[in-house]
């Protein structure tokens, strides 16, 4: 990269501000990235998750509980939690700050998309690890 | 700030009212309500597996909700929403990898990504039930 923009303009950012890449908001393309991450890691883990899902179709709780508590379920099912939630707080707070413009409602419903999606985590895990460890 | 009193009112630019829905656009605007709907539909997941974590009871209620008609209908619906932004999702990898902008592409790639969504949607609910006998 030329530290002169073809323009001939001196640049407003410092040089270790454009080495570093994160911009007015100190992080970056993280959440871009993340997304494209845990996007793939959900494509991957939901084709697990719905063969899951599929061969529990009507089953009864003993037999529920015992395939949730198989340690490949297990895994399967925590891996989908922490990709899923980790997806869906970025692309909600996307759509937060799309739509709403009031600067404190804003902000509170950032703070009740991460605290949603932390507390699905969460709940989810504990009940995966209940089931297969606690009984 | 946004929220300045001082703020002026100037005019602004027409926005989504003055184009013709194009069916791009449309499926751009369902991959982003399907994602909202997603996301509050974690719910019944967290539900299925802390009723199995609780108790018989707990599963019980579940089941029966889960088993309703309209329980059934949500599920239907929450499982064409997975598959209609799963391969929304693709669709944008695709692009990610700066392919699929000609005309026709994407035109192509997004019936493909709806015809998909829906005929896997289908099948899956056609084996569920096999499976669920």
């Amino acid at each position: 990269m030329s530290t002169t923009p073809s323009s001939g303009h001196t640049p407003m950012r410092t040089a270790l501000g454009r080495v570093r890449g994160l911009g007015s908001a100190h992080s970056g393309t993280d959440h871009f990235f993340k997304q494209r991450v845990t996007g793939l890691a959900n494509l991957i883990l939901m084709i697990a998750f719905i063969a899951i899902v599929i061969s529990l179709a009507g089953s009864s709780y003993a037999a529920t509980r015992a395939t949730l508590g198989s340690p490949f379920v297990a895994v399967v099912l925590l891996l989908t939690l922490l990709s899923v939630t980790t997806h869906m707080r970025i692309g909600m707070q996307v759509v937060i700050e799309d739509y709403i413009h009031t600067e404190s409602l804003k902000v509170l419903l950032i703070v009740a998309n991460t605290f949603f999606s932390i507390a699905i985590a969460l709940a989810g895990a504990f009940a995966v690890l209940k089931i297969s460890m606690g009984g | 700030m946004a929220d300045s009193p001082q703020r002026i009112d100037r005019p602004l630019s027409p926005h989504l009212q003055i184009y013709r829905p194009l069916f791009t656009m449309v499926m751009s605007i369902v991959h982003r309500i399907t994602g909202v709907g997603l996301y509050f539909g974690t719910v019944i997941l967290v539900w299925w597996l802390l009723a199995a974590a609780a108790s018989p009871s707990a599963f019980e209620s579940f089941r029966s909700v889960a088993g309703s008609p309209i329980g059934l209908i949500v599920l239907f619906g929450y499982t064409w929403a997975l598959l209609h932004h799963a391969l929304g999702g693709v669709r944008h990898f695709i692009w990610d990898f700066i392919h699929g902008f000609g005309p026709q592409e994407r035109v192509l790639l997004a019936k493909a990504s709806l015809a998909a969504s829906v005929a896997l949607t289908v099948i899956l609910w056609v084996v569920g039930l096999a499976v669920k006998g």
